[in-house]
C-alpha cells in the first residue's frame, strides 16, 4: 500500500469561539434550565474547544412557547418583509463567511477548503433562494362555473420542529431553516450533539434580524432535547435528518400527534461508470475520475455518497487506476490548513465505527485496492479522527457494499451490461443519490430514469445547487428540499369556495 | 447452537446502569443510513414499535435485539457483537448523555456455525411469547 499524502501548509489562525453557549430561544440568550454545558470536542484533535447548553424538556417547551407567541404576527408578515430578512441573513452571513467557515472546520473537523467553496457559500445562496421564490410564488384559483369560484391558498402551517444533523451543520440547517422561515412558520431547531456550536455563532451574529421567536435554537442530546421536540403536541410538524431507526421513532410519535413528517433518511448511492466514459483520454474521462473520487467529499459524510462504483468490466483497469492514483492523491492533514483536502471524521463513535466496516470488508473478502486503515497524523492531530480514503473491489451482496459507512469508503465491482448495472444499482434499500456516466446521449436519459433513486446526478456528483429538488425514494426518505416545492412541506392549503348565485340550491 | 449477537462486558454494564436509571427494561433496534446510522439504538422498553418488518434476532443482557428484515437480508452472515466506545452519537439512544455510545463489531459466521444459528422470529412474535 502507498503512503498518506499530506497537507504541506501551515493551518490558519483559529477563529475566536466562546467558552460557552446558551439556548437562543425568544430572540434572546436563554441558560439552560438544568444549569448543565456538556463539551464539544473538535474532531480536528480530540480536544473540547467550546460547551453547549444541555437542552432537556422544559428549553424544549420554553422554545416552542415562543414560537407560538411569534406565529400569530410572523404568519401575517408580508412575502416582501419576509424576504427581504432572509436577504438579510444572507448578507450578514457572506460578510462573516470567513470565520464562520473556519468555525464550521473546527466543530466538524472537514477542511476549510470545502467549508469555504461549498458549505458556506450554499448557506448563502439557500437564504436568497427563498427569499426569492416567495416574491413569485402565487396561489391559484379557478372558475368552476359562471357563479362559483374556487381559491387555492397558501397558509404556514404554524410552529414547526426540526432536528439538524452533523455533517454539514450550517448547509443542513439552513436547508431546514430557509424555506420554514420563507413559508411563514416560526421553528424550533435541535442541532446534533456532535455539532452544537457553529450554529450558535450563527445566531449571534443574526440575532437581531427576526422578530424573537420566529427561529429558536435548543442544544442537547437526541434523548433529553430531541425526543421532547418530536413528541410535542404543540407542533404542526416535524422536518428530521438522520437515520432510518429514529425517523420510525420521529414517524411514529408523529402519529400520535397526527402530524406530518419530511424525512431524509441516507442511501448507499451507485455511480455507474459506462463503457463510453474511456472512449477518449479527454477532459471528460478526466472529471469521470473526479467523479468517482468524490466518495472522499467531506471525508464521506455525505448521504448521498457514491459509496458504490459500477464500472464497465472492459474498461475497469484503465479508469480504476486512474482513480486509485486520484484516491491517493488525495492530502490529508490539519483541517484549517489550506491545502488539506480531506480532515477528520466527526466524532470518535464515527470513527470507530469506519473502522469497523474496514474490518468487516476485509473479512468479508473484499480486495483492499488502496488506504484501509486509520491515517495516523502527527503535530498534535494524534488524537483526531483521520481516515485514510480507501476502495474496496467486491460485489454487491457484501455488507460493505450494502450499509452506510458514512466515511471516505468506497466500493467498486463491474457490470457487463447496462441491465446488469441497473440490477445492482437498485439492489439497495435506499434511493436518495445516483450518478450515471456516459457519452452516449441515449443513455443519459434512459438509465437515469430506470435508477430508483430521488437524484441521480448526470456526468456530474455531489453538487447541490438550490433550485433542484433533493429527497429520498424507497428507504431514504420523502420530502424535496433545496427547492421550491419544499415550500409546500411547511404550508397548508386553504380553500375557499365560493358562490356568487343569488339563488338558492333547491335542495331544502 | 451459535448466537447470533453477543454483547461486551462493558456493554453489559452501561445496559445494567441505564436499566437502574430508568426503572424499565430496554430494547435495541438496529438503525441503517446516515449520520448515526448502522448502529443499534437503544430504547426503554416499548418506546420504539416494532411490526411486520422488523424481525427479532435474540437477547443480549435480557434486552431484545431488533432489525429490520430487508436489513438482516444483507446482514445475517455476520455475527455482531454489542459494545460502547467514548463518543456523542445523534440519535434518541439513551446512553448518550453518559458520553457513551453502543456499537456494532462484526464477524463472518464460520460454515459450520452457519449450519447451526439461533433461530431468529417475526418481531411480534417474540414480543408476544413473553
Amino acid at each position: 500500500m502507498t503512503t498518506t499524502t499530506l497537507s504541506q501548509s501551515k493551518p490558519v489562525d483559529r477563529p475566536e469561539i466562546k467558552e460557552q453557549y446558551e439556548h437562543f430561544i425568544g430572540g434572546e440568550w436563554v441558560a439552560p434550565s438544568s444549569g448543565e454545558y456538556f463539551e464539544n470536542i473538535s474532531p480536528i484533535d480530540g480536544k473540547p474547544f467550546s460547551k453547549a447548553a444541555r437542552g432537556n424538556k422544559e428549553d424544549i417547551d420554553k422554545a416552542i412557547e415562543a414560537a407560538h407567541k411569534a406565529f400569530p404576527s410572523w404568519s401575517k408578515t408580508s412575502a416582501a418583509n419576509r424576504s427581504k430578512l432572509l436577504n438579510k441573513i444572507a448578507d450578514i452571513i457572506e460578510e462573516n463567511q470567513e470565520h464562520l467557515a473556519r468555525v464550521e472546520t473546527i466543530d466538524n473537523g472537514k477542511a476549510l477548503r470545502e467549508t469555504r467553496a461549498a458549505d458556506l457559500p450554499l448557506v448563502i445562496d439557500h437564504f436568497r433562494y427563498f427569499a426569492s421564490v416567495i416574491r413569485a410564488d402565487e396561489s391559484s384559483i379557478s372558475e368552476h362555473d359562471e357563479h362559483t369560484v374556487s381559491i387555492a391558498l397558501h397558509e404556514p402551517l404554524g410552529v414547526v420542529g426540526q432536528i439538524i444533523p452533523w455533517n454539514f451543520p450550517l448547509l443542513m440547517a439552513t436547508w431546514k431553516i430557509a424555506p420554514a422561515l420563507a413559508a411563514g412558520c416560526c421553528t424550533v431547531v435541535k442541532p446534533a450533539e456532535q455539532t452544537p456550536t457553529s450554529i450558535m455563532v450563527l445566531m449571534e451574529l443574526i440575532a437581531d434580524v427576526l422578530p424573537p421567536g420566529v427561529l429558536n435554537v435548543v442544544t442537547g442530546f437526541g434523548p433529553e432535547a430531541g425526543k421532547p421536540l418530536a413528541t410535542s403536541p404543540r407542533l404542526a410538524k416535524v422536518s428530521f435528518t438522520g437515520e432510518t431507526t429514529t425517523g420510525r421513532l420521529i414517524m411514529q410519535y408523529a402519529s400520535e400527534n397526527l402530524v406530518p413528517v419530511t424525512m431524509e433518511l441516507g442511501g448507499k448511492s451507485p455511480n455507474i461508470f459506462m463503457k463510453s466514459v474511456a472512449d477518449a483520454d479527454d477532459e471528460f474521462f478526466d472529471k469521470a475520475v473526479e467523479g468517482a473520487v468524490m466518495f472522499a467529499l467531506n471525508q464521506g459524510e455525505i448521504c448521498t455518497c457514491p459509496s458504490r462504483i459500477l464500472v464497465h468490466e472492459d474498461i475497469y483497469d484503465v479508469f480504476m487506476e486512474k482513480v486509485i492514483e486520484r484516491t491517493n492523491a488525495i492530502k490529508l492533514g490539519h483541517p484549517l490548513a489550506e491545502d488539506t483536502m480531506m480532515g477528520a471524521q466527526a466524532s470518535n463513535d464515527q470513527y470507530e465505527k469506519v473502522l469497523s466496516y474496514l474490518k468487516i470488508g476485509k473479512d468479508e473478502g473484499a480486495e483492499l485496492l488502496c488506504g484501509g486503515e486509520k491515517a495516523d497524523l502527527n503535530s498534535g492531530l494524534e488524537n483526531g479522527y483521520y481516515i485514510r480514503p480507501t476502495i474496496f473491489k467486491g460485489h454487491n451482496k457484501m455488507r460493505i457494499f450494502q450499509e452506510e459507512i458514512f466515511g471516505p469508503v468506497v466500493c467498486v465491482t463491474t457490470f457487463k451490461s447496462t441491465e446488469e448495472a441497473l440490477e445492482i444499482a437498485n439492489d439497495t434499500m435506499y434511493g436518495l443519490g445516483a450518478g450515471l456516466w456516459s457519452r452516449d446521449a441515449h443513455e443519459l436519459y434512459q438509465v437515469p430514469r430506470a435508477i430508483q433513486a430521488g437524484r441521480v446526478w448526470v456526468n456530474c456528483y455531489n453538487t447541490y445547487p438550490a433550485h433542484a429538488p433533493f429527497g429520498g425514494y424507497k428507504k431514504s426518505g420523502f420530502g424535496r428540499e433545496n427547492h421550491l416545492m419544499m415550500l409546500d412541506h411547511y404550508r397548508q392549503t386553504k380553500n375557499m369556495l365560493i358562490s356568487y348565485d343569488k339563488n338558492k340550491m333547491g335542495f331544502f | 447452537m451459535t448466537p447470533r449477537v453477543l454483547v461486551t462486558e462493558k456493554a453489559k454494564n452501561t445496559i445494567d446502569t441505564l436499566r437502574k436509571r430508568f426503572g424499565t427494561d430496554l430494547m435495541f433496534h438496529q438503525s441503517g443510513g446516515c449520520c448515526d446510522g448502522s448502529s443499534p439504538m437503544c430504547f426503554e422498553k416499548g418506546d420504539f414499535k416494532v411490526g411486520g418488518s422488523d424481525i427479532w434476532l435474540g437477547k443480549i443482557h435480557d434486552c431484545d435485539f431488533f432489525m429490520s428484515k430487508d436489513q438482516f437480508e444483507y446482514w445475517k452472515h455476520t455475527q455482531l457483537t454489542v459494545d460502547i466506545t467514548p463518543g456523542r452519537g445523534s440519535s434518541f439512544s439513551i446512553e448518550i448523555p453518559m458520553g457513551i455510545r453502543f456499537m456494532i463489531h462484526s464477524r463472518l459466521f464460520t460454515d459450520e456455525e452457519f449450519q447451526d444459528l439461533s433461530p431468529v422470529k417475526e418481531a411480534e412474535e417474540a414480543i408476544q411469547s413473553e
